[in-house]
């Protein structure tokens, strides 16, 4: 090996390490200062769902059994047959929703999935986050059956609740794709 | 008459518009247009009566208050504040507006900035709260606030509106209401914090993750879901705004603030990302701020706060006490970057003169905008419309309803018939000097 080239090579290997090097001493500058957590002690807190039914915990429910829980704890607010109160109207609405108003689940909402995700997380708003699993599904019935999107019957769970298909999910458009 | 329209200035060189628009540096020291201001009318109080004599006002003689650890402004100024929507705290949700018509300068003060609460107003304990980053990331990571606290620190000034701002102007007749209900749902502070982008950086961004879910600590856990592109790029976790730390309706102890992008995205109490492929969907992105198209479409996540601007004063309930000199004074601001013109009508639009805009001139900020006005006591109608650095201008109200589309009949003042308006706001001033809304 002539010199020469040897050092070339020095140079090269001189250039990886200072590269490494600084490299480290840039990731040292950021502080670092979040503690790890596993995947199971974040669970308590991991309460998204999304439109393909990830999140959604084991249990099920239907409208029929639904119904008394929303008397007990939504009626006051959405009206007895969910026609609204002091709170939105949860039933199917008019055909179509305008600028004088009028959204609803049937008409306007392009995922099932956003129903459970917004009762389990939200409803009711003096004590959210406290129904069990099986109430929200059994809300989450009621309210579609309201809805004239499922039948009173219908078992929604976290299979079935990802496959309720809205009439409206098609009807958007993404304001600014570039953004995304 | 029409010559006059054409061409104001050949009437007096200040005027740069119809109805009294004067040049915008008419007063600001420009000797050779002052003098010729003086003799056209400005100096019109030169000729008045004698004033009244001096005398001390009540008090003058006596020991003032102490001094108070945090100081409060004058008994005098009282009626300075927000309006409330929900003030017995029902259980719904409560808005309260900011008063333009009462401010001057580019910041909101913090106790007069708007707020929107969902679910009431949370006390958290600083010492509770913990920020979670999971999801598509290398490893998911716990700070609690003393961690985040020791981060490098960066102050932005930046506008906060909420995307139901001005919504009442998409009513098919102009409500009888003031700036404050048709525009009070927007301030501008500055913000501090930590980027966003360190944290995401440290924790690893799976390259499949092209959003991120943001949750906050209120009752509600109300959660958004935001184009990661937005967080690696200028999204901030503020602990202060205006200097002090953020306050319990802003979003105590810490908020997302994310420039120009729609105020329910800015996640208050944050407490928790996850990245995703996908938006979740959440209700408020998939049903509230969805705004519905006159063909029954509706855009989906809109996010962006257009180019948009409305005078401040005058405006309805700030009534002109006499003819003459009046400064007209307004707001400008973009989500997409600077202002770099606002132009102001006294005539509806006939035509327009350009305004001052008063230093400085920030990116995603409010820009006060300032124009002479010479009114001869006549109706006129004032308007002001904004362009940014984008080149995006603000739309006219009759192209604006006619993409966007407006109620059949007036809504409620505090209903949100859709959301993301940014048309041109007009006030008419009558012979009384009284001022109100009007389309023009």
């Amino acid at each position: 090996m002539s010199m020469h080239r040897f050092a070339i090579i020095i140079g090269f290997l001189g250039g990886i390490l200072g590269f490494a090097l600084s490299g480290a001493a840039f990731a040292a500058e950021s502080p670092n200062l979040g503690e790890p957590i596993s995947e199971a002690d974040l669970a308590p807190w991991d309460i998204n769902i999304m439109p393909d039914g990830t999140g959604l915990p084991v249990g099920s429910g239907t409208a029929t059994e639904g119904a008394p829980i929303f008397v007990q704890k939504c009626a006051i607010c959405h009206g007895a047959q969910g026609e609204g109160g002091e709170a939105r109207a949860l039933n199917a609405g008019p055909p179509a929703a305008t600028l004088d108003g009028g959204k609803s689940i049937a008409n306007f909402w392009p995922y099932a999935t956003t129903v459970f995700d917004f009762i389990r997380r939200a409803m009711p708003p003096t004590a959210p986050n406290t129904l069990p699993a099986e109430e929200v599904y059994a809300l989450t019935a009621y309210v579609l059956y309201l809805n004239e999107i499922i039948g009173e019957n219908d078992v929604i769970d976290k299979d079935t609740l990802p496959e309720v298909r809205l009439p409206n999910r098609d009807n958007f458009i993404i304001r600014f794709p570039e953004r995304i | 008459m029409a010559k006059k329209r054409d061409d104001p200035s050949i009437e007096n060189p200040e005027n740069v518009a119809g109805n009294g628009l004067l040049h915008r540096r008419a007063l600001l020291g420009q000797g050779a247009l002052f003098a010729g201001a003086a003799a056209t009318g400005l100096g019109a109080s030169l000729t008045r009566a004698a004033a009244e004599p001096l005398v001390d006002g009540a008090g003058a003689n006596q020991w003032g208050r102490v001094i108070a650890p945090y100081q409060t402004r004058s008994p005098f100024e009282s009626d300075v504040v927000r309006t409330l929507t929900n003030p017995d705290n029902l259980v719904r949700n409560g808005h309260a507006r900011t008063p333009h018509h009462m401010l001057k300068g580019m910041t909101t003060p913090n106790g007069l900035h708007f707020s929107i609460c969902h679910s009431g107003v949370p006390d958290i304990d600083p010492s509770e709260h913990k920020l979670l980053i999971h999801g598509l990331v290398r490893q998911p990571r716990v700070f609690t606030m003393d961690a985040l606290a020791r981060y490098p620190m960066v102050s932005k000034i930046g506008f906060l509106e909420c995307g139901g701002n001005s919504a009442p102007m998409f009513s098919n007749e102009p409500l009888q209401e003031n700036v404050q209900a048709l525009h009070g749902l927007v301030s501008c502070a500055e913000w501090t914090g930590v980027m966003l982008s360190t944290l995401l950086e440290e924790a690893g961004v799976d390259p499949r993750a092209k959003w991120m879910i943001a949750e906050g600590a209120d009752a509600m856990r109300l959660s958004r879901s935001v184009p990661l592109a937005k967080g690696m790029d200028d999204a901030m976790i503020a602990f202060y705004q205006n200097g002090e730390r953020i306050q319990p309706e802003q979003g105590y102890p810490m908020r997302l603030f994310l420039p120009g992008y729609e105020g329910n995205m800015n996640v208050k109490y944050l407490r928790r990302l996850e990245l995703t492929e996908g938006s979740a969907m959440s209700y408020y992105e998939s049903r509230t701020y969805s705004p519905i198209l006159p063909d029954g479409t509706a855009y989906q996540f809109y996010f962006l706060q257009e180019v948009k601007s409305f005078i401040t004063e005058p405006s309805p309930g700030l009534t002109l006490n006499e003819p003459g000199f009046h400064e007209i004074s307004g707001i400008a601001y973009s989500g997409t970057g600077r202002i770099t013109k606002v132009m102001v009508s006294a005539d509806g639009g006939m035509s327009w003169g350009e305004a001052a805009l008063q230093d400085p001139v920030l990116p995603k900020a409010f820009t006060r905008f300032t124009m002479p006005w010479r009114w001869d006591g006549q109706p006129a109608i004032l308007q002001s419309r904004a362009w940014d650095e984008s080149g995006a201008v603000q739309p006219t109200r009759e192209s604006f309803i006619a993409q966007r589309g407006q109620t059949t009949r007036p809504p409620s003042v505090l209903g949100f018939p859709s959301q993301h308006f940014n048309s041109i706001t007009s006030w008419a001033v009558d012979t009384n000097g009284e001022v109100r809304h009007v389309y023009a």
